[in-house]
């Protein structure tokens, strides 16, 4: 799939992150990392597990605070924002889970009712639906409406999480590991999901992930964090162009699987 | 020994005096802020009415059918095992007396809050630890909802109000299940049975039955949120923390039983 490079603006960082340490207990994950995002753009984030990938995300998202550095998202500062103030940046941040995380006791149409309700008091029925459509349409899968999450594949229920996500239309998307734990097939048809969210909604997108195939498809830029700091940032054929051992070792384990 | 010691990336913790006697304290300041949390979330906007209406059904009414049966055994069962020991004296008269102050004052609180406990208790803490495992108060949060407000308050609000109304239920039942013990033996007219029931009471007691109602509530449901919200570990971590809703809430209604009627019996 070939994407459109002009919906990147590259004098417009939306996620600005300097010098960022988070610990946990004695063990330090980040140790100073740095990180612009440019509006419009798809970045892959690369690396093996536990090397704090997620936990980036999680404080870009403000679910975790950092503990020194900067994380400065859409023009505000994350660790200084009250609360109310935090939950309105939440809005414009939407964050698609490794394990869709679901609300299990709700249908496909409550869990997306849920965000938009609660948040667009004095929407009538009659527009919440059309959302609720709209949103499942544009993944695909309008015709598990009624469904509960436990009847539906993990891929369709990667796509209903992306859904649940996009319908309070954010500025920035934050997946976590998209394709984990799925099928090559299914893989593709998430990364091809991923690419249309960026054209269709004009999303900033961070895509957390190790699986080499999705970071090819959907990145227009790769960082590789390696010991809690991001070891390279280029596009895919020059990441893996890299002399640096620990990149060129992650390339072939991935690809020699 | 050190659980990091055998990774060198980690540097061993340190702990002020031990790891279990760290972790105890910390974990009674934990449960302090969260108790502090939910009084500031309590009066808060926005409210959550739609989902304390629908907690209070879930405590309320989904607890009727266990809470009938026992309320029922409980009342004929002592008064059939008072029975002898007052016949003995020949006072089986007072049966209406012994059975309203032992039920109100005692009994329908205990029998319901444990029960409530072990039903409703163990259910928050394996519902909510589940959705914590699962991220799903993780995925509230990011979609700009607060989780403490909509799970917990709702679910502590539903059971400080619910267990006083079910406390009320159960001794009625009681009392029911007694009357008809009462009457197929002595052969007591209803009217006589519950007016000796209601002169034998005094308002002390039914304000220091509604009071600890209240209270076993509040335990119940702080207990079982705070247990389910704070789960870690996976599937492992769910099932602990339905476990511990249960043993804690049971452990500390025991004790606010003896503090409670400690009290009250101080203003006889």
């Amino acid at each position: 799939m070939v994407k459109d490079q002009h919906l990147i603006d590259k004098n417009n960082p939306v996620i600005s992150i300097k010098g960022l340490r988070k610990s946990f207990g004695n063990l330090e994950v980040l140790r100073g990392v740095d990180l612009e995002v440019y509006k419009g753009e798809n970045l892959v984030v690369l690396g093996r597990s536990g090397t704090g990938k997620s936990v980036l995300i999680k404080v870009i998202s403000g679910l975790l605070l950092p503990d020194q550095g900067e994380v400065n998202v859409l023009g505000q500062e994350i660790a200084e924002l009250k609360n109310r103030e935090l939950m309105e940046l939440r809005l414009k941040v939407g964050f698609s889970f490794q394990n869709s995380a679901l609300y299990d006791s709700m249908t496909v149409r409550k869990n997306l009712e849920f965000p938009l309700v609660r948040n667009s008091r004095g929407l009538k029925r009659s527009q919440i639906n059309n959302e609720v459509e709209s949103v499942l349409d544009a993944v695909g899968l309008l015709q598990t409406i009624e469904q509960m999450p436990s009847e539906l594949s993990g891929g369709q229920r990667k796509r209903i999480g992306i859904a649940r996500t996009l319908i309070l239309r954010p500025e920035i998307m934050l997946y976590d590991e998209p394709t984990a734990g799925l099928d090559p097939i299914t893989c593709i048809e998430i990364n091809h999901l991923i690419n249309e969210v960026q054209e269709k909604y004009k999303t900033t997108s961070i895509i957390i992930t190790h699986d080499l195939t999705c970071a090819k498809e959907t990145g227009d830029r790769i960082a590789m964090l390696l010991d809690g700091q991001f070891a390279i940032q280029g596009t895919f054929d020059e990441v893996f162009a890299s002399d640096d051992l620990r990149v060129q070792s992650f390339y072939n384990y991935n690809f020699t699987q | 020994m050190d659980p990091n010691a055998e990774n060198p990336n980690i540097p061993p913790q340190k702990y002020l005096i031990s790891k279990k006697v760290d972790d105890f304290f910390f974990t009674i300041y934990h449960i302090y802020q969260f108790i502090l949390r939910f009084f500031r979330e309590l009066f808060l906007p926005p409210y959550e009415f739609k989902e304390i209406i629908h907690q209070c059904y879930e405590v309320g009414v989904n607890s009727l059918p266990l809470i009938s049966l026992t309320g029922f055994i409980t009342g004929v069962v002592f008064t059939s095992q008072s029975r002898p020991s007052l016949a003995n004296f020949g006072a089986t008269s007072w049966i209406p007396s012994l059975v309203s102050i032992a039920i109100v004052r005692a009994l329908a609180p205990l029998v319901t809050a444990l029960i409530a406990a072990g039903k409703v208790g163990s259910n928050m803490g394996a519902e909510l630890g589940s959705m914590k495992v699962t991220e799903q108060i993780d995925a509230m949060e990011v979609s700009a909802t607060n989780p403490f407000k909509y799970l917990v308050v709702s679910r502590v609000l539903a059971t400080t109000l619910m267990i006083p109304i079910l406390v009320m239920y159960t001794a009625f039942v009681a009392l029911l299940g007694s009357f008809l013990n009462v009457h197929s033996n002595e052969q007591t007219s209803f009217v006589m049975f519950f007016s000796q029931v209601f002169d034998t009471l005094s308002f002390l007691d039914l304000f220091s039955s509604s009071f600890k109602s209240t209270v076993f509530g509040f335990t119940i449901g702080i207990v079982g949120c705070y247990c389910g919200y704070n789960s870690t570990k996976g599937t492992e971590g769910v099932g602990k923390a339905a476990n511990s809703a249960v043993v804690a809430a049971m452990f500390l209604i025991f004790v606010e039983e003896i503090v409670i009627v400690s009290i009250v019996n101080a203003f006889r």
